[in-house]
């Protein structure tokens, strides 16, 4: 259960956000040259998104079978240069097909 | 250069439409979380406005429905939307240095995985109106698909809330796999974070962690690991 207020979670996430994306644009223009930063910050997207894919994928479904399903058509369409929108779709259609036979 | 701010401004446009149907339909998934944290529709959309980040969002609201702190919360956001800060010195040199600080404050608002593509694509230094058209389609695809999200969540069969769930990771999917095609060490990093990550969420060893905290260190620890042993050397200049 929530254990706060919500304006008081939005406030915060809004003001971190806020501040990560717009101090390089304002007051820190120089380049990052340190090359130990630059590549923490350029690991850092695919790390974490990698972690919260799997095996969340697994839980958001119905079933784990098409949750996985889904994660390996997304993965294999993303390989190929699929768009966004279309693997997202694509992940979508597996799952609502897929629970359909099995469930 | 020569180019009016209209010009770049419906050129923005035209590069923003397939963004915007694509936040939509993820953002309704975004929307179910939302709900399933205890926010209404306007306080998702309000939300999604001011934050415009898919991972970040998606884990917040998972936090804050398993009972997270602000601050745990706020790390999240921090660690979740770190890559913004990169983006955001690339884009810093592909503005006109002369670039007053007002566009500066609204790009910096808008700094999203897709808007930053299409705008660090751009040729030449970076018209803020171009970012602007993009932003005019996207922000309120994110928002609107949000806020139905919440709304219509419950109404939905459960076979569609099923199936639209998994769209926020096919977004995210679409966002690590063509690095990792091109860079083997990307690659390995992404497959080794899966493999942890499984291992956090199953072990019973770590069942006393929260999801949010896994997914903080976990980043951390294996990124600076990355960085320390494959620290990329190479020169690559995103300004045109």
């Amino acid at each position: 259960m929530r254990s706060g207020n919500v304006y008081i979670y939005i406030a915060a996430m809004a003001i971190v956000t806020y501040l990560v994306r717009t101090l390089p644009l304002t007051l820190v223009r120089r380049e990052i040259k340190n090359v130990y930063i630059r590549s923490f910050l350029y690991y850092v997207p695919y790390v974490t998104l990698a972690v919260m894919t799997f095996p969340s994928i697994m839980d958001a479904t119905n079933s784990q079978w098409s949750g996985l399903a889904a994660l390996l058509v997304g993965l294999a369409l993303a390989w190929k240069g699929a768009s966004l929108f279309k693997v997202a779709v694509a992940c979508c259609v597996t799952v609502y097909i897929l629970e359909w036979i099995i469930l | 250069m020569g180019d009016s701010n209209a010009t770049w401004f419906k050129r923005g446009l035209k590069a923003g439409l397939p963004i915007g149907l694509g936040y939509f339909a993820v953002a309704f998934a975004l929307g179910i979380k939302a709900r399933n944290a205890g926010f209404t529709a306007p306080q998702a959309a309000l939300t999604s406005f001011l934050i415009n980040a898919s991972a970040g969002e998606a884990v917040a609201f998972d936090m804050i429905a398993a009972g997270a702190g602000y601050l745990e919360v706020a790390i999240m956001e921090l660690v979740a939307n770190a890559r913004y800060l990169l983006m955001s010195f690339s884009l810093s040199q592909k503005l006109w240095p002369e670039t007053g600080m007002l566009h500066r404050l609204v790009i910096g608002w808008y700094v999203t995985d897709e808007v930053f593509g299409v705008s660090i694509s751009a040729p030449g230094y970076l018209n803020p109106w171009y970012t602007y058209g993009a932003i005019a389609l996207a922000c309120p695809g994110w928002a609107c698909g949000t806020f139905l999200g919440v709304l219509m969540g419950n109404e939905l069969p459960v076979s569609i809330v099923s199936a639209l769930s998994v769209g926020l990771y096919g977004m995210f999917m679409a966002t690590f796999v063509p690095p990792a095609k091109e860079s083997r060490i990307v690659l390995g990093l992404v497959l080794i974070s899966m493999a942890a990550s499984f291992a956090f969420a199953r072990l019973a060893l770590f069942a006393g962690i929260s999801s949010g905290i896994k997914t903080i260190i976990l980043t951390v620890a294996i990124s600076a690991a990355a960085a320390v042993l494959f620290p990329r050397r190479e020169e690559v200049k995103e300004d045109a």
